[in-house]
Order: C-alpha cells, then sequence, then structure tokens
C-alpha cells in the first residue's frame, strides 16, 4: 500500500494517491492532498468546490457529474481546471477526500 | 513451481527475455504477431519483459493481471491517459505502471515518416517503445508510461507538434477515413471536416465535460471504411442524390473481362433495383439504396453521383455497459457544403439534450431508447422523416390491411 507523507503527516493512499479511507477527511488532510496537485495556496474558491464535492459524496455517496459541479458551484469547466490544472476528477475530487471515480478506457 | 520461476525476466539474461511457452504459439503461422513485437522491444526497453511475463502468466492461469482503472494524466488535462497498473508489481516491475497514452492522429493518417521517426524516438526515450498504430479511437497509442515520464512525454510530443486525444466521458478523438485524400469514392471532404471538428472541440476532447464518452467518425461514402455506423455516437456517412454515374460502355468491358453481371452485381443488389439485358444495365435509381455494391464491383463503370453530401446517424456504440448498438439515421441528406455548419448545430443541440438528461455513463444511443426517439426528436428540435425507420413493415403487430393490402 502506497503511504504519502508531507510534513509530520502519513497517509494511505492508492497507486494514484487518492485516500485509501475517505473517513479520516478534514480541511487538514485536503491541504495536505493539495501539495500533490502543486496547490499551495487553496483559495476560497479552491474550497468552495472542495466542500461542494465533499458534502455531495456525504449525501449521496458517489461523486457528482460533471455538468452538475459546474452547475453547482457557478465555475466554468475551464475555471475549475485553472484551480485544480489535474481536473475535476483526479484534482479537486482526491483534494475532496472522495474515493477513486471509476473510470473506463 | 520451477516455471513459475522462469516467467520473471532474469537480470543477468542478455535478452532479458521470459520463458513463454504460451505466448510462443502466437508467433507461429504467417500472420503479424504481437508477441514478436514485444520481445523484439526488449532491445530498447526493460519493461517489456515483464509486460511477456505477465501476460504469459495471464495465458497460463486464464486470468488478467491487470489492475482495474486508475486515474493518471498530465497538467491541464483531464484526459488522454488511461491509467494501467500490474496487480503483482513485486514479480513484474518493470509493468508496476504501464500507462497508455492516446496522441490524436493525423486525418486519415497521413505522417511524413520524419513524423512517424520523431513520435518513436520521444517513446523510446520516455517509455516501453511499443505503440499500436492505432487503436479503435483512432489515436495512436503508445503503451506502457510510468506515472513519473507522462508529464515530460506529454512536453516532448507538444513541443513536436502532436497533442494528446480524448479518453473518458470526453469527446474522443474525431477520426475519418481517407476520403478525398486518396479515395474517388469519397462524397466530400472528410479529411477537412475531421480536422475542423478537432480544432473546433479542443475543450471537449481535454477536459471530460459528458455523461460518457462521444465519438464522431467520418466515411466518405457508404463503404463506411472507419465503421462508423457500428461505434460512433454521430456518424457521418458520404452519399449522393441525384443518380448514380454510369458509363455503358465501360460496364460493357467489365462483362468482356469476365464480370458476370446478372449474378454478382444486379442479384446482389439489396433493393433490386438493377436490370441487366445482356448489353444494357438499367439503374432504377428511386429504388437504390445507395449501398455501394454495384460501384465496387464496376468500378471503372459506375460512380456515386454528382448531388453530394452526406447522411447523418446518431447512437452507435460497442458493448461495454450494455449491449451493441448500431445507428439510426438523424438526417437523411446535407449537402457537402452544409455539413460543417450541420453538424455544429446539431452536436450542441446533441450535447444541450444528453447533458440535461443522461445518466452518468449513459451514451447518446442508451438515452435514445430510454427516452424513445420521439422525445430525442423533440428534445433536439428535428422532426421524424420516414427515413429513419431502419426496416419499415417488419413490425407483425401492423397488419398489412392498414397499408391497403390483405390481411
Ligand atoms: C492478449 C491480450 C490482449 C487482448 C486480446 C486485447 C484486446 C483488445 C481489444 C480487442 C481492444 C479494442 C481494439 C483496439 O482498440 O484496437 C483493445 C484495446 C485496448 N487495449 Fe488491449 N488487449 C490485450 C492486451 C492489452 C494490454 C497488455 C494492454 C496494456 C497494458 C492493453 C491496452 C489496451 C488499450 C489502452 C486499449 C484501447 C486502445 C484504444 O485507444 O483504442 N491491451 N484491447
Ligand atoms: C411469453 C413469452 C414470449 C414472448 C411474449 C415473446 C415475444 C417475442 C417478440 C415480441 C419477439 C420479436 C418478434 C419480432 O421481432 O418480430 C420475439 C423474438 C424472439 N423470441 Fe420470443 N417471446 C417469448 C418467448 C420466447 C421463448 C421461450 C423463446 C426461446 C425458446 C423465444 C425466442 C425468441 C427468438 C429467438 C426471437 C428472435 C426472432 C428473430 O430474430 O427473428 N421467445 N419474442
Ligand atoms: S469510406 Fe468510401 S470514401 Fe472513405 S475510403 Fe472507404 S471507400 Fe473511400
Ligand atoms: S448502390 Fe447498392 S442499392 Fe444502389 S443500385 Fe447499386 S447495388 Fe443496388
Amino acid at each position: 500500500m502506497p503511504e504519502f507523507k508531507v510534513g509530520e503527516h502519513t497517509y494511505d493512499v492508492d497507486e494514484d494517491g487518492f485516500l485509501t479511507n475517505p473517513d479520516i477527511w478534514n480541511r487538514d488532510v485536503a491541504k495536505d492532498l493539495a501539495t500533490t496537485e502543486q496547490i499551495t495556496d487553496m483559495t476560497d474558491n479552491h474550497w468552495k468546490v472542495v466542500q461542494y464535492l465533499r458534502d455531495y459524496y456525504v449525501q449521496f455517496g458517489v461523486a457528482p457529474m460533471v455538468r452538475k459541479v459546474c452547475k453547482d458551484t457557478g465555475f466554468k469547466l475551464n475555471e475549475i481546471y485553472d484551480l485544480f490544472p489535474s481536473g475535476p476528477a483526479n484534482g479537486a475530487c482526491k483534494i475532496a477526500g472522495l474515493p477513486k471515480p471509476t473510470g473506463c478506457v | 513451481m520451477e516455471t513459475e520461476e522462469r516467467i520473471v525476466a532474469s537480470p543477468e539474461d542478455v535478452n532479458r527475455k521470459p520463458e513463454t511457452p504460451l505466448l510462443d504459439q502466437l508467433e507461429q503461422g504467417p500472420w503479424p504477431s504481437f508477441v514478436k513485437e514485444i520481445k523484439s522491444a526488449t532491445q530498447t526497453s526493460k519493461m517489456p519483459s515483464d509486460l511477456l511475463g505477465q501476460v504469459e502468466l495471464s495465458y497460463r492461469e486464464k486470468q488478467g493481471h491487470w489492475k482495474h482503472g486508475g486515474i493518471v494524466g498530465v497538467r491541464g488535462y483531464g484526459g488522454g491517459v488511461i491509467g494501467r497498473y500490474s496487480d503483482d508489481p513485486e514479480k513484474f516491475p518493470g509493468v508496476s505502471q504501464f500507462h497508455t497514452i492516446r496522441v490524436n492522429q493525423p486525418s486519415g493518417w497521413f505522417y511524413s515518416s520524419q513524423a512517424l521517426r520523431t513520435l518513436c524516438d520521444i517513446w523510446e526515450r520516455h517509455g516501453s517503445g511499443l505503440t499500436n498504430m492505432h487503436g479503435t479511437t483512432g489515436d495512436v497509442v503508445l503503451m506502457g508510461a510510468t506515472t513519473a515520464e507522462l508529464e515530460p512525454t506529454f512536453n516532448e510530443l507538444t513541443a513536436a507538434g502532436f497533442d494528446l486525444g480524448g479518453s473518458g466521458s470526453a469527446m474522443r478523438t474525431p477520426s475519418c477515413c481517407v476520403g478525398e485524400g486518396r479515395c474517388e469514392w469519397s462524397c466530400y471532404d472528410t479529411m477537412k471536416l475531421c480536422n475542423d471538428l478537432t480544432q473546433q472541440y479542443q475543450d471537449e476532447i481535454h477536459r471530460p465535460p459528458f455523461p460518457y464518452k462521444f465519438k464522431i467518425k467520418m466515411s466518405g461514402c457508404p463503404n463506411d471504411c472507419v465503421a462508423s455506423a457500428a461505434r460512433s455516437d454521430l456518424a457521418i456517412i458520404g452519399t449522393w442524390k441525384d443518380s448514380i454515374q454510369q458509363d455503358d460502355a465501360a460496364v460493357a468491358q467489365h462483362a468482356a473481362e469476365g464480370v458476370d453481371i446478372q449474378k454478382d452485381v444486379c442479384d446482389r443488389c439489396p433493393t433490386h433495383a438493377m436490370d441487366w439485358d445482356g448489353r444494357r444495365l438499367t439503374i432504377r435509381n428511386e429504388d437504390c439504396v445507395r449501398c455501394m455494391h454495384c460501384i465496387n464491383v464496376l468500378h471503372k463503370a459506375l460512380r456515386p453521383g454528382k448531388e453530394q453530401g452526406a447522411v447523418i446517424l446518431v447512437g452507435a456504440k460497442a458493448p461495454i455497459i450494455q449491449g451493441a448498438l448500431l445507428a439510426s439515421v438523424l438526417i437523411p441528406f446535407v449537402p457537402k457544403e452544409e455539413l460543417h455548419e450541420t453538424v455544429t448545430e446539431l452536436v450542441s443541440r446533441i450535447w444541450d439534450f444528453w447533458g440535461e438528461y443522461g445518466k452518468n455513463r449513459e451514451r447518446v444511443g442508451e438515452l435514445i431508447q430510454r427516452v424513445g426517439l420521439p422525445a430525442f426528436l423533440d428534445g433536439i428540435g428535428l422532426d421524424p422523416v420516414p427515413e429513419m425507420v431502419a426496416a419499415p413493415r417488419d413490425n407483425p403487430y401492423i397488419y398489412a390491411h392498414e397499408t391497403g393490402g390483405e390481411k
């Protein structure tokens, strides 16, 4: 099981860097995870997206579809990529401590 | 136990090749062999030998050893790389990370040999050296990158003028047949349309915005060399509106050269639209369904009509989540001059409807099945036309007398 170390903290993550246990998430964990996405400063806009994803996940148990993220947060898709360069799934969902989205070729 | 050991390449082995008796069988026979190619790639990279070992193990155990899924990528892009990991990285370290990079192919797959060399050199420097020219999506497929090499590979590719293709819930790399680039049957410029759409939809290709994948494929004529009707959400297939162009002297020449026009042409016309009296071929163009058969056989004598354009079909897909679907006609004929504009408008309406009502990982074809074609047409603002019915009167619950026949 890969580990991800930042400062004092160590997290169990999968090979793509997603938390193995999404339940341990809190805002400090999010800040630590953000460093893997080269985000040094989590701005209000970052938090708006991350907190939205987190709340949605806690309520529905899955990540929302991209279109819904844009609609509900008011950010255009390009703006989300400006905030999270690896995109909503690999970047924002990871920082929000969601389990890895199931992908497909 | 002993064979179990030898499946792992020994570091002292000069060629670093594991023993692969099962895979070796796939080198026999006159056909190209992926095993042979992977073996030759062991000369330039350490990864392929563990690939051989792992695939051999899979054949022996009749079980795959790739983990499902994986999310990796490059900065700024939400797609283009498909994550792949070995489920036994200790035994096969060379394939512990073995991601696939899709590279957007040029329209019609025309390259200079210099471009191919550049591509392969970049790939040998950064990855396994293994390529698949080309994947079903149309892209160049570079197989076997580690996570750390993704960004450097991407940087070199873009510096050399290449870009990644689409993956995930994105607009996939559009692809087309060679069309007017080489083929006399082409009823519109497939390569230009393909390139125009690729440039136009860069955002949708690199930043997945949809419920699921969306593919556009373009064929210049109903021979449909890119099989668009079977595997693209939007298929644009060249066709003509007027009559097949016919050269009687050339028909006679084909006959003189031994083509049995009755048996090989007329009898095989799906709508029996042709007659041959031994001297003259008559085509009832109003009955012709533009299948290309007669043109393919009498290629010197017949050619598509002069009023050219394309038919647009919707909804095909391969059976990943639900079963396979073939495309259905959406617009029976668009003149070639109006194709780009029509496709752009149509695509934006389809995306709006699908984005609004599509479920996660539901292809457009599946959405149409779920809500019904009338609701879909209503949603995108098209009127139903008879051409949308694939095979009229096949339904046994509509009796012939309703259309004027006997019960
Ligand atoms: C005997 C082993 C394999 C079989 C029978 C097989 C079969 C297939 C088939 C039928 C397709 C669709 C055709 C195509 O896209 O060209 C496909 C696609 C693909 N395969 Fe495999 N495959 C095998 C091994 C692998 C391995 C070892 C990898 C990577 C480690 C791999 C990665 C892929 C990818 C990424 C695609 C999608 C290609 C695209 O973009 O179109 N496959 N495979
Ligand atoms: C209450 C029971 C059944 C009903 C209501 C039913 C109904 C139907 C209907 C409406 C069709 C489509 C007909 C068409 O396309 O014209 C069909 C096709 C078919 N059914 Fe059934 N069916 C039943 C039982 C069965 C059983 C028990 C079998 C096999 C043992 C069977 C085998 C098939 C096959 C093979 C087709 C495809 C025929 C073709 O492709 O032309 N059906 N059925
Ligand atoms: S689809 Fe038609 S136009 Fe395109 S290459 Fe094939 S035969 Fe030629
Ligand atoms: S194109 Fe096909 S349908 Fe039309 S006349 Fe020729 S064989 Fe018949």
